[in-house]
């Protein structure tokens, strides 16, 4: 049996879709009423919650308070029936941890921390549904739940992974394309000013080919902005108009 | 523009698991037709032609597209890719399904759809929102396909109407399956099927032999007798080959017994390695190479292997007598010579190729049905179907097989090509070219579209991490009419006193970039393959003769090795650089030569080459005192008529001091690059080894010697190379080559390997530690891997990641070995070919030649005038046994009262025997001594022997 045949030659991809394209996005913010901040993302058949309480007074040590800016606390998780087999997870374990850490990092450097110091800003993500590109969707979910906290950012945070097939880079990674085990990237941008917040590789690439594959991953991160916009506008006229009632 | 689909897929085996995935429908996908409006935006641009005018059918005079189904696709491939098939639509169902299912299919049909001449357009259907289907309740995955692609030739009919009324384009729907058809003619789709159509190509009807002929199924229950037993099928073959009932082993046919043939075992089992195959019946449909099923017979059953030569002969196709001959096998058979014998039981997995060979006209005159004998003896006979039979008749084909049906006593095939007269050169070198393997069709488009291209000059881009080394005084040294130059020197005096040398080779690297079709295709074909009278490239044409080829006073990009050395010829710095270069002069090794003997000339060129000689000299003097061996076999070169390319004459070749001067650089710069590479890179740097030969292989050379009185050691290296040098004899001069000749044959294969995966790196012909190929990148695959290895170890080039995986590397050496014998084959074959060409012309003649090898009933005999080695049989088929002794410990065979030793001098008579028309070869028969009732035969009877006349060297 040959493999799966990951682009073909007219330049389609196993799901139908061309080297550069997204698969569709749909997205709402404000879900729970209870949180500071929510949405709720599907990146094709990715899905993730993102849930926002904060900045808040720090919780548990006060030892952990930072004394110039806010503490960001990312948590991960993934739920039991993300999967096509249905598996526990444990709390806390390492990948979940280290997706925990990954999203701190790039939610640090977008949210305008110093404004709250001596606060905690609370990130919870799970995703619900797992079919690739789970750190892309957890970033676009919580970017869009900090916007609905009304907490202060630089800018969006829009990610989008990216692969390499035969010379060509593919935007928007499914499961069954990182399942083949070529290089896969994933990357957070600030839109606007074109500066990265995280950049994250697995697997060999050369060098040389760096630039197109990053090339490809952040056009795709700047149409995940023009729709993230949109639903963002969406729900402020929306928000505008109950208030008008 | 997306439409956004979610389905099911169904489990995988083992676990149930649930996948889901997308599925996005397009609306932007082209027809590929020009002109049509409403694909006028899709991204390819129009492939088909908008008015198809070719091929002329009478079944559908209009212009129309033609759609084959899988089937098709994959079984008469052979009818598509002739150049009057053109405007085919793939669809990518049919595409995935050949993928699946013939590799080999596949990469044709991808070759095919690149050429742009054929206007095969690949319709992405199954993207497509109005032609993708969804399989239904209860269908399974072949129907879902079968009525996808009908759902596509609709779809594609109605959308050419809507195209353009007046000119009916139409799409005409090509299947083999019976009920596919109906099914299709049902939904108003003009369908044929493969044979209809070709049939109804009234322009062309030679294409219908290539047409491969299917048994359909209802056809075979009519014809009466199974002859075969069932074939089982792969599952139940794999779990008895899990259990331990059945073995699974390499089919290998017998060349003089058509009704034996034996199965080597796969793994590493002591007992039962190769079981004997006897009987037509338990052959049961396996052709040579292919991977087959066996089951093992009970003791009882086993047999002896005949000695028996059987060739099946004749047109008979009933069973019986085939029988009877079967008895007459087990005839006289001896309790101890029992072999494990046993039955095929079933087919892993074909090896079928297109086979050479001649037709055997059927006795019946106006009969289509004939028989084909392919060159190769361990293939069976093959039925083809064809009008042009008379036409055929005396000339070499080539036919594939396409099935063995159970009541068929022969394999069913079809045509494929007529390669010419038996005897023509062409035909003779296509045949050899094909039987031995070597990739030489033209390069496909693929392949060309990555040449650079012209006019080409050298940019500032390709300047980047170049050396300007175009004010050197470079020249190359190379034999007459060689338009591949890859190596060029220079030697020039430094201010310090000392020497500088350079070793300049062209720099195929830049333009063979790693991965692309060009670099594939040259991986494939290895080498470059040096016929008598024709060169098989390795590289297209544009690169081996023009941009790489070091020609003089042009700029050309090299890869040069520059030593600074003292005069003693002791390297004291090695340098490694890209570079550009100005040949100054290509010179024919007697022109280098001319020059250096010369007293009056004196420029710059004579000079560098006087330098170089000097310090080659010393070179040379310094290896062989480590121990390297100067071996000798005799090579020929044929003087060719200018015009019709006959070989008048043979000549050995003659060797220059210029020879070994370019020689001895070449084996220093391939032993600095060898270390430096191996230094950078220590788990992948391919190099190349030369394993020293077991004392065994030696014997034959220390008996042979010690019968003439002289003593050869044998235990290392330089101890053969000084005790070669000590053998001579004052009444016998020639004996020193002979002996030569014979210890060539007593060597190793010298083999490329990975250095990672191997510790045994010593190269003992040239008695070096380490060794490799770097001077030579037009014509060796290895040595482009070389240069790319030490264009990264220097930082001119980056690295990529195949080329630092050394379980890659080692498959691209092992295919490249294969590549190399087989050139040598080929090249050997060619050789032996132009040899009868060039006695067919001589008549009859007598020479004087000396005996090689003693065998049991034989003399190998070597003609030194011609560098021809034949065999002298002392049996014949017809005539009284004579009396034959053969002593193994002085190579010596008394025949009569006759007694030949090995080195006697003997003469015998040259003659092309041309009994057997596929199989012509050159017979030799003794002269002098005379031995009354040997020799010179009456009649030239075919002995059938299958020794071939030039022994490979091992």
């Amino acid at each position: 049996m040959a493999g799966l045949e990951l682009l073909s030659d007219q330049g389609y991809r196993v799901d139908g879709r061309r080297a550069g394209e997204l698969r569709k996005i749909q997205a709402r913010m404000g879900v729970f009423a209870q949180a500071d901040g929510s949405a709720y993302i599907e990146q094709g058949n990715t899905k993730a919650l993102a849930v926002v309480y904060g900045p808040h007074e720090i919780r548990g040590s006060r030892a952990r308070a930072l004394p110039d800016r806010a503490l960001v606390n990312c948590q991960y998780s993934s739920a039991t029936f993300s999967t096509g087999e249905r598996k526990r997870r444990p709390h806390g374990d390492r990948k979940s941890c280290e997706m925990g850490l990954q999203l701190r990092q790039t939610f640090e450097a977008a949210i305008l921390t110093q404004l709250h110091p001596r606060s905690q800003i609370d990130i919870y993500v799970q995703v619900l549904q797992a079919d690739g590109g789970t750190y892309a969707a957890c970033v676009n979910a919580a970017t869009l739940a900090v916007l609905d906290a009304g907490i202060p950012m630089r800018d969006f945070v829009c990610a989008c992974s990216a692969g390499f097939v035969d010379g060509t880079a593919l935007a928007d990674l499914s499961h069954v394309e990182e399942a083949a085990g070529g290089p896969q990237l994933a990357l957070a941008l600030l839109p606007a000013s074109g500066q990265i917040a995280l950049l994250e590789m697995d697997s060999r690439l050369h060098e040389d080919h760096l630039d197109q594959v990053l090339e490809a991953a952040a056009q795709a991160a700047r149409d995940v902005h023009t729709l993230l916009d949109r639903v963002v506008r969406q729900h402020v006229r929306e928000a505008t108009i109950s208030l008008g009632d | 523009m997306l439409k956004s689909k979610t389905f099911l897929k169904k489990t995988r085996a083992g676990g149930v698991m649930k996948i889901v995935r997308e599925h996005y429908l397009r609306d932007d996908i082209g027809c590929g037709a020009p002109g049509c409006m409403a694909c006028g935006g899709a991204h390819e641009g129009p492939v088909l032609e908008s008015q198809p005018q070719d091929p002329a059918s009478s079944l559908c005079p209009w212009p129309h597209y033609l759609m084959p189904d899988t089937n098709v696709l994959l079984h008469q491939i052979d009818v598509l890719e002739d150049p009057a098939i053109r405007n085919v639509i793939v669809l990518q169902t049919v595409l995935q399904e050949v993928r699946n299912r013939s590799a080999p299919v596949y990469k044709r049909i991808r070759d095919v759809t690149n050429n742009q001449e054929k206007h095969f357009y690949t319709f992405t259907n199954e993207h497509h929102r109005e032609t993708y289907v969804e399989q239904k309740q209860g269908e399974n995955a072949n129907d879902r396909n079968d009525r996808a692609i009908r759902v596509a030739a609709k779809w594609y009919n109605e959308h050419l109407k809507k195209m353009s009324a007046e000119n009916q384009l139409q799409v005409i729907f090509i299947t083999n399956d019976r009920k596919n058809k109906e099914k299709a003619v049902e939904e108003g789709i003009p369908a044929f099927t493969c044979e209809e159509y070709v049939k109804s190509l009234t322009a062309n009807p030679e294409l219908i032999d290539r047409l491969a002929c299917l048994s359909e199924e209802g056809n075979e229950i009519e014809s009466g007798k199974i002859i075969f037993s069932e074939h089982l099928p792969l599952s139940k073959l794999q779990q008895g080959i899990k259990s331990g009932t059945y073995l699974q082993g390499t089919f290998r046919a017998s060349r003089e017994n058509y009704l034996e043939a034996t199965v080597w075992i796969h793994g590493d089992t002591e007992e039962n390695k190769e079981i004997l195959l006897q009987g037509l019946k338990h052959l049961n449909r396996a052709i040579h190479e292919d991977i087959v099923a066996v089951e093992l017979l009970s003791k009882s059953q086993w047999v002896a292997p005949s000695s028996v030569v059987l060739h099946d002969e004749g047109q008979n196709e009933d069973v019986e007598k085939e029988e009877e001959r079967e008895r007459m096998l087990k005839a006289a058979v001896n309790e101890k010579m029992l072999k494990p014998t046993g039955r095929v039981v079933g087919i892993i997995k074909r090896n079928w190729r297109p086979y050479c060979g001649m037709l055997s006209k059927s006795d019946i005159k106006e009969s289509r049905r004939h028989l084909f004998t392919p060159a190769d003896r361990r293939i069976p006979r093959i039925r083809i179907e064809t009008r042009q039979a008379s036409t055929l008749e005396g000339r070499r084909i080539i036919v594939a097989i396409d099935g063995w049906p159970r009541n068929s006593r022969y394999p069913n095939g079809h045509f494929v090509k007529n390669l010419g007269e038996v005897g023509e050169k062409e035909t003779e070198t296509e045949v050899l070219l094909l039987e031995h393997d070597v990739p030489h069709q033209p390069f496909s488009q693929a392949v060309l579209s990555f040449l650079p291209k012209m006019p080409w000059s050298i940019t500032e881009k390709d300047m980047k991490n170049r050396e300007d080394l175009r004010h050197l005084c470079v020249c190359s040294v190379d034999p007459p009419g060689c338009t591949d130059i890859d190596d060029a020197l220079h030697c020039r005096e430094l201010e310090n006193g000392n020497l500088e040398v350079g070793v300049h080779i062209a720099d195929v690297s830049h333009f063979i970039r790693p991965g692309n079709a060009l670099d594939q295709e040259s991986a494939r074909r290895g080498t470059t393959v040096y016929l008598c009278e024709k060169r098989i490239d390795m590289v297209p044409e544009l690169l081996s003769s023009n941009l790489c080829s070091l020609r003089c006073n042009v700029d050309r990009l090299a890869f040069s090795c520059i030593w600074e050395m003292n005069h003693s010829a002791e390297i004291l710095k090695t340098r490694f650089t890209k570079s550009v270069i100005n040949s100054r002069a290509s010179l024919t090794y007697a022109e280098a030569q001319m020059k250096i003997d010369s007293a009056t000339m004196n420029d710059a060129i004579t000079t560098s080459l006087r330098r170089l000689n000097k310090l080659a000299k010393i070179l040379k003097k310094g290896r062989i005192e480590k121990g390297a061996l100067t071996l000798s076999s005799p090579e020929v070169r044929f003087h060719m008529d200018s015009e019709t390319h006959d070989p008048i004459d043979l000549q050995t070749k003659e060797l220059r001091e210029t020879n070994s001067m370019v020689e001895e650089f070449m084996l220093l710069a391939n032993i600095s690059v060898a270390k430096k590479i191996h230094e950078e890179f220590s788990e992948h740097a391919l190099l190349r080894k030369h394993p020293a030969p077991p004392p065994s292989n030696y014997e034959i050379l220390v008996k042979a010697a010690k019968s003439k009185n002289l003593e050869i050691k044998t235990d290392t290296a330089k101890s053969l190379a000084e005790s070669l040098d000590r053998a001579e004899s004052p009444t016998f001069p020639y004996l020193n080559t002979l002996l030569r000749i014979l210890a060539t044959r007593c060597m190793m294969q010298a083999v490329y390997f990975c250095s990672g995966m191997d510790n045994d790196f010593h190269h003992y012909g040239l008695a070096s530690p380490i060794y490799t190929h770097f001077t030579s990148p037009i014509r060796r695959y290895a040595d482009i891997i070389v240069h790319r290895l030490l264009a990264v170890a220097i930082g001119a080039d980056c690295t990529y990641p195949d080329l630092t995986d050394k379980h890659k590397l080692a498959d691209i050496c092992k295919n490249l070995n294969f590549r190399h014998k087989m050139a040598q084959y080929a090249q050997r074959a060619s050789v032996a070919f132009h040899t009868q060409l060039f006695f067919k012309s001589k008549g009859i003649v007598s020479e004087e030649a000396y005996i090689l090898f003693v065998r049991k009933n034989a003399i190998v005999v070597l003609i030194p005038k011609y560098g021809l080695e034949g065999t002298v049989f002392f049996e014949e088929k017809d005539r009284p046994k004579p009396r034959l002794i053969y002593d193994d410990e002085v190579p010596s065979l008394k025949i009569e009262d006759t007694v030949f030793h090995i080195f006697d001098k003997v003469k015998v008579k040259i003659m092309l025997d041309s009994s057997n028309l596929q199989h012509q070869k050159i017979r030799m028969s003794l002269i002098e001594p005379q031995i009354p009732g040997i020799g010179i035969p009456t009649d030239i009877s075919n002995t059938d022997l299958d020794e071939p006349e030039r022994k490979p060297l091992r």
